[in-house]
C-alpha cells in the first residue's frame, strides 16, 4: 500500500519509525516503565536460585520475602503516589507507627471497640497526611520541608502520648486479636502468606487501575509532570494533591496495622527507617523522582528486589552490609536509567 | 453585526502601573482578530481579562452579549472560549489522548464509569484521532505516544486542535509560531485557516507580521494598554502597522467598523 493510499484512509494514520535495536529498547522503556524493575527482579531470582538451589528456590522462602517487605511494600506504595505528583513524603514511617499506637492506645487505654480504635487509627492516619497535603498545595511549602517537620512533630507526639509503652503481643492477642489480623498466616501448599501480603497485593493491582483507569489517576500524573499546565488544562491541582497526602496517608495508617500483626506488638519505637525504605522502593522502581513517571507496578518490583537481595545474600551467609552496597549500587543505577529513558525521542 | 465577543472601558493595574488604560475590544463572528502590540503595551493583559485569567479591576466583558464575570480560564472554558497558551499547557509524558481529554475525561457508561469511575479510553482516543484527522494532522504516528516524542509543530497542532475539539465560540491562540520553524509555521497557519473555515472566531496575538497580514481579517493594534485602532490589512502595510504600534505614525481617526 503506498502513503498516498493511506493517508485517504480517514482517520490519523500510524508509521512506526525505525529506531534501531537501543533506540527501541529506550522506546519500550519509556511506555513500560516497570521494566527495568521488572528484568532485575526475574534476574536477581534467577542468580540466587542458581547460587542457593532449593534453599532459595522454594515457595516457603519466595513467600518469606512477601512477608519480609509487606509493611515496606504497603508504605511504598503511598510513597509512590507523593513522588508522582514530584513530592516526597518523609512522614511515612512516623505516619504508619503512631497509627498503630492509636489503634493499640485507644483499646487499651480507653477501653474502645477494637473494631472503632482501628477505625480511629485509619482516620487519624488520612488526617495527618491530608495536613502535610494542605500545608503543601494551599500554604504552597516544599512537600521535603513540610514532610521533616511532620515526621519530627509526629514521632515526638508519638512517644509522648505512648509513654514509650510497648503494649505487648500476648495482651493482643487476648483481648484484641483483631488488631493483629494483618499478621494472620494461611498456607497454600509449601507456600506461606499472610493477611498483610494479600492486602499488599491488592492494594497495588487497585492503584495500578486507579492510576491507569481513573481521572483522578491521570490527575496525578498531569500534576507531577507540570502543575501549571494540569492547572491551565483544567485539572484542580490543589485538590489532586491534597488528596493524594490524604490517601497516603491512610496506606500509611493501614501499614502501621500490618506492623501490629508483623510484630505482635504495638511499639513506638518501630517503623523509624521506613521513609527511607519506601524510597529506595520506589526509585529503584523506575518512579522518577521529579514526578510524573513510573508505575505502581514498578515500586512492587523495586520492593521485591530490595527483599530478594536481603534474604538471598543473608542465605548465602554475606555481612548484611552487602546488602546495603549492593542496593546503593541499583539505586544509582536506576535514578541513571530514568534519566537516559527521559532523552527519549520519536 | 454584534460582536460575539466584547470588552468596555477594561482596566487592570498592577501596583502603580497600568497594564489596561480603559481599553476596548472587539470580536466579530467568523473572524480572524489579529492583536499586535509592542512588547509590555498590554496585550497579554487583555487577553488574560477576556478569557478569565486575571479578573479586570474595572470595565464590562460581555459573550454574544451576555455579560460575563470570569474569575478563572477554567469558566471561561465552560462558556466557550479556548486558550492555547504559549507553553501550550501539555504534560509533556502523558499521551497525547490524555492531553486532549485532560481535566475533561469521559467517563464509561453504566456500573464500570459510574462506580469504578473508569475512562472510556476507547472512545477518547477515538475522538481525539477524529479531531487530529479533520484538522489534517495525519502524520502522528500513535494517539497513544507521549507529547514530548513530537516535534514542536506537531506539538502545537495537537493543543489547537484540542481547542477546536472543546472552543465552541471563541479560540485564542498566543504566539502560536513563535517557537517554531518556516515549515511547521506554515501547518499551524494553515490550520487557522482551517478553525476559521469551521466559523470559530479566532483571536491571534503575534509579532510576527507577515503571519498577521497573512491570516488576519483585521488587526487590533494595541498601545499603552489602550486600543489605538483596528485596521484593515488590506489598506494598510506592515510596515505602517509597526509605526502605529511605536508610535511612529499617527493613527487613523477612525475605528473601523467597531
Amino acid at each position: 500500500m503506498s502513503s498516498a493510499d493511506t493517508a485517504d484512509d480517514g482517520v490519523a494514520k500510524f508509521v512506526q519509525p525505525n529506531r534501531g535495536f537501543l533506540g527501541t529498547v529506550q522506546h519500550w522503556l519509556h511506555v513500560n516503565p516497570a521494566l527495568v524493575p521488572l528484568i532485575v527482579l526475574v534476574a536477581s531470582i534467577v542468580v540466587f536460585g542458581l547460587l542457593l538451589g532449593s534453599k532459595f528456590f522454594s515457595p516457603f522462602a519466595l513467600t518469606l520475602i512477601l512477608q519480609q517487605v509487606q509493611i515496606v511494600g504497603i508504605v511504598a506504595a503511598a510513597q509512590s503516589l507523593v513522588i508522582l505528583t514530584a513530592g516526597i513524603d518523609l512522614s511515612v514511617g512516623a505516619i504508619a507507627v503512631i497509627s498503630s499506637v492509636v489503634m493499640g492506645q485507644f483499646t487499651f487505654r480507653y477501653g474502645l471497640p477494637v473494631e472503632v480504635s482501628i477505625i480511629c487509627g485509619l482516620l487519624f492516619g488520612t488526617a495527618i497526611g491530608a495536613v502535610n497535603g494542605w500545608l503543601i498545595a494551599a500554604m504552597k511549602l516544599p512537600p521535603f520541608i513540610v514532610t521533616l517537620g511532620m515526621w519530627q512533630i509526629v514521632l515526638a507526639a508519638n512517644f509522648l502520648y505512648s509513654a514509650n509503652e510497648t503494649i505487648r503481643s500476648q495482651e493482643i492477642a487476648e483481648n484484641a486479636a483483631m488488631l493483629q489480623l494483618l499478621g494472620a498466616k494461611f498456607s497454600v501448599g509449601g507456600a506461606v502468606f499472610t493477611v498483610g501480603v494479600l492486602f499488599m497485593v491488592l492494594l497495588v493491582l487497585v492503584l495500578a487501575y486507579v492510576l491507569r483507569h481513573t481521572a483522578w489517576g491521570r490527575h496525578v500524573y498531569a500534576v507531577g509532570d507540570d502543575a501549571e499546565a494540569a492547572e491551565l488544562s483544567g485539572v484542580n491541582v490543589k485538590g489532586t494533591i491534597i488528596s493524594v497526602y490524604a490517601v497516603a496517608g491512610l496506606i500509611c495508617a493501614f501499614a502501621g496495622w500490618a506492623l501490629i500483626g508483623r510484630i505482635g506488638s504495638v511499639s513506638p519505637t518501630s517503623g523509624q527507617l521506613l521513609n527511607i525504605e519506601s524510597i529506595t522502593a520506589v526509585v529503584i522502581g523506575g518512579i522518577s523522582l521529579f514526578g510524573g513517571r513510573g508505575s505502581i507496578l514498578g515500586t512492587f518490583f523495586g520492593a521485591l528486589i530490595v527483599g530478594v537481595f536481603t534474604l538471598g545474600l543473608r542465605l548465602m551467609g554475606a555481612d548484611a552490609q552487602w546488602t546495603y552496597l549492593l542496593i546503593g549500587v541499583l539505586i544509582i543505577a536506576a535514578v541513571a536509567v530514568d534519566q537516559w529513558i527521559r532523552k527519549v525521542a520519536a | 453585526m454584534e460582536p460575539i465577543l466584547k470588552g468596555r472601558g477594561l482596566v487592570k493595574r498592577y501596583g502603580k502601573v497600568t497594564a489596561l488604560d480603559h481599553c476596548d475590544f472587539d470580536l466579530m463572528p467568523g473572524e480572524i482578530l489579529a492583536v499586535i502590540g509592542d512588547n509590555g503595551a498590554g496585550k497579554s493583559s487583555l487577553i488574560k481579562a477576556v478569557s478569565g485569567a486575571v479578573v479586570p479591576d474595572e470595565g464590562e466583558v460581555f459573550l454574544e452579549g451576555q455579560k460575563i464575570h470570569f474569575t478563572s480560564p477554567i469558566q471561561a472554558r465552560e462558556a466557550g472560549i479556548e486558550t492555547v497558551y504559549q507553553t501550550l499547557a501539555m504534560s509533556p509524558a502523558l499521551s497525547i489522548a490524555d492531553n486532549m481529554f485532560m481535566g475533561r475525561e469521559l467517563r464509561k457508561p453504566g456500573f464500570m464509569g459510574k462506580w469504578l469511575r473508569q475512562l472510556d479510553r476507547a472512545k477518547m482516543e477515538r475522538l481525539a484521532r477524529e479531531k487530529l484527522t479533520e484538522l489534517g494532522l495525519m502524520t502522528i504516528q500513535n494517539i497513544n505516544q507521549a507529547v514530548e516524542t513530537l516535534s514542536g509543530g506537531q506539538r502545537q497542532g495537537v493543543a489547537v486542535a484540542r481547542a477546536a475539539a472543546f472552543g465552541s465560540k471563541v479560540i485564542i491562540l498566543d504566539e502560536p509560531t513563535a517557537a517554531l520553524g518556516v515549515k511547521e509555521s506554515r501547518k499551524v497557519l494553515e490550520l487557522i485557516q482551517d478553525v476559521k473555515s469551521r466559523g470559530i472566531p479566532i483571536i491571534l496575538i503575534s509579532h510576527n507580521m507577515p503571519h498577521v497580514f497573512e491570516v488576519a481579517d483585521r488587526i487590533h493594534v494595541h498601545r499603552l494598554g489602550k486600543r489605538l485602532c483596528v485596521i484593515n490589512p488590506k489598506d494598510y502595510t506592515m510596515s505602517d502597522a509597526v509605526a502605529f504600534m511605536t508610535g511612529a505614525k499617527e493613527a487613523p481617526a477612525q475605528t473601523e467598523a467597531a
